[in-house]
């Protein structure tokens, strides 16, 4: 009993002695972090270019032109994308984060709910240039509707379909699909000796939700109602779902291996003439990387069942990056400066250059020619056809589930299961009652 | 206010408080520094999770926590209800990692106590085997796990490669990381990283059996069999009862090697309850769930512990 108790007091005293100490040490390192002489933003960058060491190459001349015109000195550090959603969250929850930050734009309606960036109103936007600056489609993509935006673009990307010209020779095909039972008897003509039509990224979540999205959008779909709850059963997304997993089950003009594929180990497939077309974003410079010469592919708009693209019947979701700043950020007047910057005709035309992508910047588009016939189809997607992704908090929820649930269904279809209609549908709702937790 | 408490007390009654110290309270005193850190460092975040549990901390609340609304038992109402999609696909993934769990582990002992047991009597090159042996303990998971990933490979992993193309034993190749077989893959590679500790484990354990017993039992006319059911793994039992716990909790919360083999979303087929909580917190930002199905199976954990020590111990006292 004693002893009990002379241990309670220490214990206490104790206690009381650490919460002291812990106390002071933020007090310390908080006083010291706020007054610097000049200004330093911290940016988190994220991963542009073929390896991180890239990105720091191509960024860092041009935060050093920044410090130069505005003294602001920049501290950047490129985040891999398999790290950038959960760093973004510790940061959010911490309220210790970064004063700009690169996201996935289809991130934004989810970040925005979480109130951790500063909405662009009225005077923030203006003071990066206002909304005509940037494109219509790209603005679309930068959080839910009705709200001021939680970030503005900086690289658009869109979806084309690429396609090997000397197999599609070989086959005796003209010219490339515009629709998409032409892609299926492309494919077909394609599919033969151990190469295939269509090389897809069968177990990638992002890559399986964006062309679910678009299918189902093609066919007057809808993922979410307007009141922005989840309807993921109707006859539009199934027919959707199974058409997409259909070119592996039923039109056999995908490899069953491709189910496992998340590495990009298509585009290296179809950069190695193991498959004739690929659907996806700004391939160019990672088909360089894998060793296919720019003259080698011919590359025209995703198939649509009418064969003519159009807002209402679109070939692409707007892909893309957007760049935000921190609600916490003690620098917020320099962060805005910073990102005005960044998406400055003169950054957006270098940038964009040096990653492929195309300017989210109307004058940086009038300013840039397209450089190559890849350039040329993209922006004409981008400016005519693409559509932004639902824009509600349960965006990422919503890629993973239903993402998951057709890397399922590429898993059955490759071990020669059937994929019906009613198969598709379990899945899709068993998918959307996980979105009620 | 801390400094006066600390001084003043053994001022004022310094006599009183010596002589309890040296009575018997300066060991515990002694112990008070660590025990504070363990507190600070194991209990303090469980007993935050704990607290998550009971709120609806989703993406509309991580930046102001603490203003999360209260969920009451909410939570958990929604991860035990086996009807809906939460609740079955919990169940779902508790009850693979259960399986998964019994099969690694078992065939991990299995394996870990034959080769400690073939390798006891010394022969040439016994002292390299040992050492191979040891090596998947001592390699790095993530990378190990990344070479087994492209072992696994449909296209040009080596394991088709070997069972298809070379052996000829399957009619076709087939996908190991999706689908039914991802199960099996999960529990090879789970083997292959445990079953060394079980192997290193039972060794140590096998030198303190003194050699005279097996000697005089010979004499006495036991075979193989009869020495090591009679000997072995009734000397073993102190060792079998703490590595066949650790083997289980090691395995039940393995987190790395299904993460690293599958990314975030796991097949159905090998969707362990670690990643099923990851996703439940980080991919659908909903953490309240994730802490309920957390504190769920630490209940599980702890209970099955319990029994397992209790029911353990029991026998060995009857021994």
């Amino acid at each position: 009993m004693r002893i009990i108790r002379v241990s309670a007091v220490a214990a206490a005293a104790a206690a009381v002695l650490a919460l002291a100490a812990c106390g002071g040490g933020t007090a310390t390192g908080g006083s010291g972090g706020g007054n610097t002489k000049s200004t330093t933003l911290t940016y988190w960058a994220s991963n542009q270019g073929a390896t991180l060491q890239t990105d720091y190459s191509v960024l860092n001349p041009q935060l050093a032109k920044f410090k130069q015109q505005t003294g602001i000195t920049v501290k950047v550090q490129v985040i891999g994308w398999a790290d950038l959603l959960n760093r973004i969250l510790a940061a959010t929850t911490s309220g210790q984060g970064p004063d700009v930050v690169n996201i996935g734009n289809t991130w934004s309606a989810s970040l925005q709910a979480t109130g951790a960036f500063l909405p662009f109103n009225g005077s923030n936007f203006a003071q990066v240039g206002g909304e005509s600056k940037f494109l219509t489609s790209a603005v679309g993509s930068t959080g839910a509707a009705g709200q001021p935006p939680a970030a503005v673009p900086i690289y658009s990307l869109a979806y084309a379909l690429y396609y090997n010209k000397a197999m599609f020779a070989a086959a005796g095909i003209a010219s490339p699909p515009a629709t998409w039972s032409d892609l299926v008897a492309d494919g077909k003509k394609l599919t033969h000796g151990g190469n295939y039509g269509l090389a897809v990224e069968g177990a990638s979540i992002p890559e399986n939700i964006h062309n679910v999205f678009i299918l189902s959008k093609q066919m007057g779909g809808s993922f979410f109602d307007s009141a922005g709850n989840p309807t993921f059963t109707t006859p539009q997304n199934v027919a959707a779902v199974q058409q997409w997993v259909n070119f592996m089950a039923t039109d056999h003009i995908v490899n069953p291996g491709d189910a496992q594929y998340d590495q990009n180990q298509s585009l290296s497939d179809f950069a190695k003439g193991k498959a004739g077309m690929l659907l996806w974003q700004a391939a160019g410079t990672a088909l360089k990387a894998d060793g296919m010469a720019a003259g080698a592919y011919g590359v025209a708009p995703v198939p649509v069942e009418s064969g003519t693209p159009s807002s209402s019947n679109p070939d692409s979701m707007v892909a893309g990056i957007n760049m935000a700043v921190f609600k916490d950020s003690k620098n917020q007047a320099a962060a805005l400066k910073f990102v005005n910057f960044m998406t400055s005709q003169s950054e957006s035309v270098k940038l964009n250059g040096e990653y492929g992508s195309i300017p989210p910047i109307t004058s940086a588009l009038t300013a840039s020619p397209a450089a190559n016939q890849e350039q040329t189809v993209l922006r004409n997607v981008l400016s005519t056809s693409a559509v932004a992704m639902p824009q509600v908090p349960k965006e990422s929820q919503f890629e993973t589930v239903v993402g998951t649930a057709v890397k399922n269904l590429f898993a059955d279809a490759a071990s020669g299961k059937p994929v019906s209609a009613a198969t598709v549908k379990a899945q899709l709702s068993s998918a959307q009652q996980q979105m009620q937790g | 206010m801390t400094v006066s408490l600390r001084r003043d007390a053994p001022r004022s009654r310094s006599g009183r408080l010596l002589q309890r110290i040296r009575k018997g309270g300066l060991p515990y005193l002694f112990l008070l520094p660590a025990l504070l850190l363990e507190l600070l460092v194991h209990f303090v975040p469980m007993i935050f999770g704990i607290l998550i549990s009971f709120k609806q901390l989703t993406l509309f609340f991580i930046r102001n926590w603490t203003g999360a609304p209260w969920a009451g038992l909410g939570n958990y109402r929604l991860v035990v209800d086996v009807h809906g999609a939460i609740g079955s696909a919990l169940l779902h993934s508790f009850v693979v990692t259960c399986a998964f769990t019994v099969l690694a582990v078992g065939l991990s002992w299995l394996f870990g106590t034959v080769a400690a047991i073939l390798t006891q009597d010394s022969f040439r090159g016994r002292g390299a085997l040992r050492t191979i042996f040891l090596t998947p303990f001592a390699l790095p998971v993530y990378a190990s796990v990344i070479i087994w990933a492209f072992m696994f490979q449909y296209n040009n992993g080596l394991v088709n490669e070997l069972l298809h193309n070379v052996l000829g034993i399957t009619s076709r190749p087939s996908f190991w990381l999706i689908g039914h077989n991802s199960f099996f893959a999960l529990v090879i590679i789970s083997i292959w990283r445990n079953w060394p500790f079980a192997f290193l484990c039972v060794m140590a354990g096998l030198q303190g059996i003194p050699r005279d017993l097996y000697e005089a039992s010979a004499i006495d006319g036991a075979g193989i069999w009869q020495q090591i059911r009679r000997i072995t793994m009734p000397s073993l039992r102190a060792v079998n009862q703490v590595l066949v716990l650790v083997l289980f909790l090691w395995t039940f919360n393995d987190f790395t090697t299904p993460f690293v083999l599958f990314g975030a979303s796991a097949p159905s087929p090998a969707d362990v309850v670690s990643i099923h909580i990851y996703n439940a917190s980080f991919i659908n930002w909903n953490f309240g769930e994730g802490s309920a199905m957390s504190v769920l199976m630490l209940i599980f954990l702890l209970l099955v512990t319990a029994v397992y020590l209790l029911g353990t111990s029991r026998r060995r006292n009857n021994a």
